[in-house]
């Protein structure tokens, strides 16, 4: 009888030790560091479409970082301002009805609000978000026509509002500041546009699709043309290359989009796949798809950078706190880039005459 | 027999289980409760009023600049190599200097414990003995941290290094405010100045631990406590935290997930110190991010001035 209690105590004790230890272990791995699960993406295909997100992480709600304003108390953005009604950009983003809210949300809620005016394209109406309907069906191989009709739509109601047409994917991430200071040397009744060149099947080039590009207010006009003459097909499953084939075709100029030293503007991927050396492995597409000579590692890219691609929601809101919010105090940047003449004539002007109203004592 | 043994052994896990739970609660109730009858405030410390010094002329201000020195010391061990060639060639080159322990394969500091906290006092220790005289911040950070020593420099170029400073952010532990090392800890030149007379001379800075370790970061909260030196929680003029102790990708969706329906504001300062929880690779974007991207046409009139480090490419 003795022994039969001693063993029960026995296990009593191993139970209570056994207890004891699992919550502290369950208390630590609860606490413990969730590690970086993002898998490397490459994308293998240059014309790659993105796949259906499944099992993407789902970001609800928005961030706005623009409510602090008292923060920015200090900022001086005349020559931004300046520059945003003198480049008049319409931006257009190509999305679906599956994608408003998983990813074109995140969009309007960060860089589409600096467009001088923004339209989302789908294939249906969606009166809420907005979107407008182009009235096609989705898929990869919808995605030169929606192009066509987005354009064709842009051109019908929205021409005399804008200077310059930018298209952009749900995933691409735009600094519009920094477009306007790229087209701020250029005429938009030239034909030409600019975006992220690629050299192969196209004698002038073309540009990546989902870097975005922005096309001249007479390069649209010369496209919608092109379908109305039958200059161009509708039909191609290649969006970017289909475009760029017409473009030269109409007589539409690739033009250069690097920075005055040199450095791409426009990006086909996010800033650390260009930035970290070895990233992108010398067999990818790529190395041979660009059509400046490609550069890994700091000179990738330019400061004053104008789009990513492949950017999912949390990394458009790292973007937009990268660029307009977090910054080093009191830094004196390498780069330091200047207006064209007539732009830094027209301010100077501005205040000239604003000097003037003082000594006048106008009120 | 066996059902007997059965229910006994689950019994005796459900007791300890239990008595786990009371041990733990304990240690914070008690303390907690003791705490709050106490007078503690918690202690922020915010950046200097802008406007103090609209009409300080421009000479005075580049002195300024260039008198705050703060010295670097990345602590810790990290899994592999490049980790240390990371903080080499990015964030640390903007310190005036910086020292790199390498806890694991130490030969500078010849640390002969593996106790985190004997290792952090005699680095300490070594640090002020070495360049006490040179610089006025100590700034200590893990080897997974990114941090923006201008903005640093900003939070602490109108207070005075001969007062006892102790910053960064901070948890308060029953009674007792401490600095986490994941967002990384400053000391001004007076702090360093006590906590070292601190350990030389007494055993007052040996291990506090009672039931499990504490923390280094808490040891050293406790020793400087005797030497009346308290910590102060850093922010910006929003009384946002400045020392964040994660990354901003986890910063912006933890945000957004505690509020799925509605429109948050913007996760983190703009004047922000430091991240914690970096890759090198991430450092390398950082650098990007922060020292070169930008939009065009904002400007700022502000009143210190920074120059890039001398032979470097990528800020």
């Amino acid at each position: 009888m003795a022994s039969k209690s001693w063993l029960n105590f026995l296990t009593f004790l191993c139970g209570s030790a056994i207890g004891f230890l699992l919550c502290s272990q369950l208390f630590s791995i609860l606490l413990g560091e969730k590690g970086d699960t993002q898998p490397n993406v490459l994308h293998n295909d240059p014309h790659a479409r993105h796949s259906d997100d499944n099992g993407q992480n789902h970001l609800e709600g928005q961030m706005n970082f623009n409510a602090d304003s008292s923060q920015h108390k200090d900022e001086n953005t005349d020559i931004a301002e300046n520059l945003y009604h003198k480049v008049r950009i319409l931006c257009w983003v190509m999305t679906g009805p599956q994608n408003l809210e998983k990813k074109a949300k995140h969009v309007k809620a960060t860089w589409a609000q600096r467009c001088n005016k923004v339209l989302f394209m789908s294939s249906e109406e969606n009166k809420d978000f907005p979107a407008v309907g182009l009235k096609t069906k989705e898929g990869r191989d919808q995605l030169y026509w929606k192009t066509i009709k987005a354009f064709q739509y842009v051109h019908e109601h929205y021409l005399e509002d804008a200077d310059w047409f930018l298209k952009a994917d749900d995933d691409t991430y735009v600094i519009l500041d920094n477009l306007r200071w790229l087209l701020s040397k250029y005429d938009p009744e030239e034909p030409i546009y600019f975006g992220r060149r690629f050299k192969p099947y196209v004698k002038q080039g073309y540009m990546s699709g989902g870097a975005g590009y922005v096309l001249s207010k007479e390069a649209l006009k010369r496209f919608v043309d092109a379908f109305k003459t039958d200059k161009c097909t509708h039909s191609s499953s290649i969006e970017d290359l289909a475009l760029g084939r017409c473009m030269e075709i109409m007589n539409v100029e690739a033009g250069d989009s690097r920075d005055t030293i040199g450095k791409e503007t426009f990006h086909p991927f996010v800033p650390e796949h260009h930035l970290i050396k070895g990233y992108l492995p010398r067999t990818f597409w790529y190395w041979n798809y660009n059509y400046y000579p490609p550069v890994e590692g700091p000179g990738c890219c330019s400061d004053l950078a104008v789009s990513f691609h492949y950017v999912d929601s949390t990394t458009m809101y790292e973007l937009e706190y990268l660029v307009y919010h977090l910054r080093p105090y009191g830094y004196l940047y390498r780069y330091q880039p200047t207006l064209p003449e007539h732009i830094l004539k027209e301010i100077s002007q501005a205040n000239k005459n604003e000097d003037t109203k003082v000594k006048l004592g106008n009120p | 027999m066996v059902s007997a043994s059965g229910t006994s052994f689950f019994k005796g896990m459900l007791l300890g289980s239990i008595s786990w739970v009371l041990i733990t609660m304990f240690g914070q109730i008690h303390i907690r409760h003791r705490g709050q009858t106490q007078d503690h405030e918690h202690h922020h410390l915010r950046p200097p009023n802008r406007n103090d010094f609209l009409n300080t002329s421009k000479v005075i201000l580049l002195e300024l600049s260039k008198s705050i020195r703060v010295f670097c010391i990345i602590f810790g061990e990290s899994e592999d190599e490049s980790y240390w060639a990371a903080l080499k060639e990015t964030w640390t080159k903007h310190c005036d200097k910086a020292e790199l322990y390498d806890t694991k394969n130490d030969n500078l500091v010849n640390i002969e414990s593996n106790d985190r906290w004997v290792q952090m006092r005699t680095t300490y220790k070594y640090v002020f003995e070495k360049y006490g005289d040179n610089y006025n911040w100590f700034f200590l950070a893990l080897p997974t941290t990114f941090a923006v020593i201008e903005n640093l420099k900003y939070l602490l170029f109108t207070r005075d290094a001969s007062q006892p400073f102790y910053l960064g952010h901070t948890v308060i532990f029953g009674d007792l405010e401490y600095v986490t090392v994941e967002g990384g800890i400053v000391l001004s030149r007076e702090s360093m100045k006590r906590l070292n007379r601190l350990l030389d001379n007494s055993e007052t800075c040996a291990d506090q631990s009672v039931i499990w370790k504490l923390s280094e970061d808490k040891q050293l909260a406790i020793c400087l406590k005797y030497a009346g030196v308290h910590a102060e929680n850093a922010e910006d003029y929003e009384g946002r935290d400045v020392f964040n102790t994660k990354p901003i990708a986890q910063l912006i969706e933890e945000a957004l997930s505690n509020n799925p329906q509605q429109v948050v504001e913007g996760c983190c300062s703009d004047m922000a110190i430091t991240f914690n929880g970096l890759t090198p690779h991430k450092m390398e974007v950082m650098m990007y991010g922060l020292y070169r991207l930008r939009a065009f046409g904002h400007y700022f009139n502000d009143t210190l001035v920074f120059l890039p480090p001398v032979g470097s490419e990528n800020d």
